[in-house]
């Protein structure tokens, strides 16, 4: 623009704006609270809490068998009814969001950890670092995600600590990418240079001053892959492939479920329904984020 | 044609007849709803314009000028709401009845527009025969060789060099400049009535934008077509207009026949602006002057005149009163809205007295004024 | 290019590796149980276990390259065979979902970008946001609850070869090709709603329709040419999520592709089955989002300009 009324006035005699021409900001009037992501909050913190307090909780043990039967969900004992074995329902739920919630959990938190630092490594440093980081995240990112996870189980036993590792190296490409990308974009800015000037060291620079503008992004980024990650989850254990029986878990009580879909449809909708809550929440809170994120950095 | 017309309107005939208008624009209001509340990017506009005429349309980034365009051409962001009361008119067509089937025949064939960027206003994935030859097919129904001929016709008018092989590149291919005249041929393929430039020559370089101008100009004389020109700058427009519309925060604040704004500006707003365009006769490294504050924000605008805060003149009044848009006492075409005009008793009094108390009644400090 | 053949003896390697990393002597499942000593050494020599690994390495490498994949720890026959048989299978259901996902993706999204907000808008945006929330073995069972057990409109297991029956044949593909194809469906219509959203507020779409162009050729000519070029870009990733999800999609509607060839060898430990398919898996995707990079200038004449 060549607009010269418009050029930001460097005048000293120029008057600060008065009061009457600050701009008005209605105190968002407008902006209406997402309750969507609100409730996803809840369940997911509802869920969190069960899985972490299972032992604790009156609940009977997942793995009882009883006499009863595929009873369907009701009122009275057995409130989301039984398996074929006969093992209560919302037991096995709730210890089944144990594999779930870890893998979401720990499995992002360490995809993230990773991710973060390489990217960051990689965006700050750029060259060779950024050449070598890079064709391992092309590596990762060679096989399909299920292909991939499915080749790992094959050469680690499954269980819940190889499934959290393998879970993690799926999610490392994401977080990477975010990570570089945004380390890119604010490594030009001046609070950089100017670290840069006073003789901060590279490692300084990263954690004090980098860190916090790159952990926005990638915080909204965590909520997604949480819910790609209890879905990889899911499919594998719905496969047969995740963590081995008896452990309860949602996926593999879906594979249960229907095997008997037309005489007990409720034990395939019962952990349908916890599959659906659970990435849904993670979804709506993601989409939440990245609202947030989008008005707080213009990235 | 023209002469016909102005003899109608002199014999006050000119409610009855409705062609000695093109183009009347009443109380047009078009807000947008946002987040940060209601922004009344043109709040009350009355313009009007006769055919051949040409008029500017002058002010800052952000004064309304562009949706008034837009709200004009019935392309407006969803976002956008026009207030009832609203009028637009086209030869006497109520724009807000026509509906999105006759909308068709409107643009393109009675309405047209050239956009600000050349760039991004022309699709970058169509070649440039395409565009121009599917406009003329649908609106004038001519077969793929009439279609083809008159493309290379229009791009020859337009002043394109080499129009046949032009007709077959993508608009990558071409400088700025010559887009704008690609997108020139594409607003005047069908022979418009009335033709809106929205700040046709922003994006183009210095050298560019006269031929641009003079181009526009050119065709316009040759057809007979009203023209709205959009500016920022009063230079682009002061020797190619009829008439000026000054717009500030969405309202037009001073119209009047182009010569006479220069010479006799009321508005303290146009006067700033007259004073920033820079001359050839100041001494070079003469700061270039500029208007004080920055453009008002129309977000649920306090009451009183939206200029007052950057006004050299500004008195207690205008902090209060929204002045109206009102004939000057020395001419029935010259339009101000402004308590305090620049040239009257009341005016000088208020300047001057701004000036000596070195602040304005809104708080804004004043130099010592040279002239 | 170069990068691509990098990239691909990485992958190699990663492949060869994985069959040394299982656990245990791969001579377990190569003899009967208990075999003598003298036997698993017989064994070893054969299968050339106790050549230097970079020489194993070489020698699969070579046969892999000649389309030998090496034979089955459990039938004994040649893995390329195996997977010659079922490949098809799994990608007539790959391309019949891309197509059914494009083709339900591409009106829905066009149109709920053109009247945001209004009735198709609100619908896509509600079924989508289900639909992402919604797992594909989740909604595999669903559809076979809803259409196979309660409606009993269409079969839910097996597959018939279209030469022994074409009506049969695809009836038994609608199940699995929808489900398969929701997830993609969910973010093509994302994706090009967002970006047809943002082509059509630019100067270019509000000048065509300043000219008074027909609606339709205005979405088609000038916004979603513009706007499928993302399509293209995500295509890729698509090819790998459809490969994943031809696995799911086939166990639970007993479909005799490559997926379900991976699982039941996993379960029988096969692992040279598992090593071919996933060495096999990785190859086309890689070779697909080469060639993705590759057609994506061909598409866009700014592209193609820049690069030729």
């Amino acid at each position: 623009m060549t607009d010269l009324i418009e050029r930001p006035d460097s005048d000293e005699a120029a008057a600060p704006p008065p009061e009457e021409t600050a701009p008005v900001f209605k105190p968002t009037r407008r902006r209406r609270r997402d309750y969507g992501a609100m409730l996803g909050a809840a369940w997911i913190g509802v869920v969190v809490i069960a899985a972490i307090t299972a032992n604790w909780l009156p609940l009977p043990d997942p793995n009882e068998v009883t006499d009863t039967f595929s009873k369907p969900p009701s009122w009275g004992s057995h409130l989301l009814g039984t398996d074929s074995l006969g093992r209560d329902t919302l037991s096995r739920c709730i210890f089944g969001a144990r594999v779930s919630m870890a893998v979401a959990i720990g499995g992002t938190a360490m995809s993230l950890v990773i991710g973060v630092a390489l990217g960051m490594i990689a965006g700050y440093f750029r060259g060779a670092k950024d050449g070598a980081i890079s064709l391992l995240i092309n590596f990762l990112l060679a096989f399909p995600p299920l292909i991939f996870l499915i080749a790992l189980v094959a050469a680690l036993r499954p269980n819940l600590s190889t499934l959290v590792f393998g879970l993690a190296l799926l999610g490392i490409p994401n977080f990477a990418r975010v990570a570089r990308a945004t380390t890119i974009a604010f490594a030009e800015r001046e609070f950089v240079t100017a670290a840069k000037a006073l003789g901060a060291r590279p490692v300084r620079i990263l954690t004090r001053e980098l860190l916090v503008n790159v952990m926005l992004p990638v915080m909204s980024l965590a909520l997604v892959v949480m819910a790609t990650l209890v879905v990889a989850e899911g499919s594998l254990s719905f496969l047969g492939l995740g963590v081995p029986p008896p452990t309860p878990s949602w996926g593999g009580m879906l594979a249960a479920g229907r095997e008997s879909l037309s005489e007990h449809p409720h034990l395939m909708f019962v952990p349908a329904l916890f599959f659906f809550l659970t990435v849904f929440s993670f979804n709506r809170l993601g989409d939440w984020a990245r609202g947030r994120v989008g008005r707080e950095s213009s990235l | 044609m023209s002469v016909g017309m102005r003899v109608d309107r002199v014999n006050g005939m000119a409610e009855s007849s409705p062609p000695a208008t093109l183009l009347e624009v009443r109380e047009l209001k078009v807000w947008f709803d946002t987040s940060r509340g209601m922004v009344r990017a043109v709040d009350g506009v009355d313009l009007s314009l006769r055919p051949g005429e040409t008029l500017g349309v002058v002010g800052e980034s952000g004064s309304g000028k562009s949706v008034l365009s837009r709200a004009i051409m019935k392309i407006l962001a969803p976002s956008a709401r026009v207030l009832r009361g609203s009028e637009i008119r086209l030869n006497g067509i109520d724009l807000s009845t026509v509906s999105p089937k006759q909308n068709k025949h409107l643009w393109g064939v009675d309405l047209a527009m050239v956009f600000q960027d050349p760039m991004t206003s022309l699709t970058p994935v169509v070649t440039i025969g395409k565009q121009l030859t599917e406009t003329l097919r649908f609106h004038l129904g001519l077969d793929r060789e009439q279609a083809k001929a008159e493309a290379i016709r229009l791009l020859t008018l337009v002043g394109i060099p080499e129009p046949a092989k032009r007709f077959h590149q993508y608009p990558h291919n071409l400088s700025g400049g010559m887009r704008q005249r690609v997108t020139i041929a594409l607003a005047i393929s069908c022979s418009p009535k009335l033709l809106i430039a929205d700040e046709p020559t922003t994006a183009l370089d210095v050298t560019v934008q006269h031929q641009i101008l003079n181009l526009l100009q050119e065709l316009q004389a040759k057809s007979g077509m009203g023209m709205i020109l959009i500016t920022h700058d009063l230079g682009v427009v002061a020797g190619r207009t009829d008439s000026i519309a000054v717009m500030y925060a969405g309202r037009v604040v001073e119209r009047a026949p182009t010569r006479r704004l220069f010479s006799h500006m009321r508005h303290p707003y146009t006067r700033a602006l007259i004073d920033a365009i820079p001359r050839l006769t100041d001494p070079s490294h003469t700061r270039l002057a500029s208007i004080p504050g920055r453009p008002a924000v129309i977000v649920d605008p306090p009451p009183g005149c939206s200029f007052a805060p950057r006004c050299p003149s500004a008195q207690e009044r205008c902090l209060h009163e929204t002045p109206a848009l009102q004939i000057t006492a020395d001419a029935p075409d010259h339009t101000a809205a402004c308590f305090f005009p620049i040239g009257t008793p009341a005016g000088d009094a208020a300047r001057r007295s701004n000036a000596e108390a070195g602040v304005t009644a809104a708080g804004t400090r004043v130099a010592q004024e040279v002239s | 290019m170069a990068r691509f053949l990098l990239l691909l003896l990485l992958v190699s390697i990663a492949v060869f590796m994985l069959l040394e990393l299982i656990p245990g002597d791969p001579v377990d499942a190569l003899v009967p149980e208990g075999a003598t000593p003298e036997m698993r050494e017989q064994v070893r020599e054969l299968y050339g276990l106790n050549d230097p690994l970079l020489q194993r390495y070489a020698s699969w490498l070579g046969g892999v390259l000649q389309g030998d994949f090496g034979r089955s720890f459990q039938t004994r026959l040649p893995v390329a065979e195996a997977i010659a048989e079922r490949a098809p299978v799994s990608l007539e259901l790959a391309v019949l979902a891309m197509v059914v996902a494009l083709a339900i993706s591409v009106p829905v999204g066009v149109w709920s970008a053109y009247r945001p907000g209004g009735w198709v808008d609100r619908v896509a945006t509600l079924v989508t946001s289900a639909t992402l929330a919604t797992p594909s073995f989740v909604l595999g069972i669903l559809l076979v609850y809803v259409f196979g057990v309660q409606l009993k409109v269409l079969p839910i297991l097996g597959w018939v070869p279209f030469s022994q029956d074409p009506v049969q044949h695809f009836s038994h593909l609608v199940l699995p090709v929808l489900t398969l194809a929701a997830g993609e469906c969910v973010l093509f219509t994302r994706l090009l709603r967002g970006d047809m959203l943002a082509t059509l507020q630019q100067d270019h779409v509000l000048s065509a329709r300043a000219r008074g162009l027909p609606t339709w050729r205005i979405l088609a000519r000038h916004a979603l040419r513009q706007s499928s070029f993302s399509l293209v870009t995500v295509s890729g990733v698509v090819i790998g999520r459809l490969i994943g999800g031809t696995v799911i999609v086939e166990s639970i509607f007993s479909l005799p592709g490559m997926g379900s060839l991976v699982v039941n060898a996993i379960i029988s430990r096969d692992f040279i089955v598992v090593q071919s398919v996933v060495l096999l898996t990785a190859l086309i995707y890689l070779l697909m989002n080469t060639l993705v990079d590759l057609t994506y200038p061909l598409l866009d004449p700014r592209v193609r300009k820049a690069t030729s």
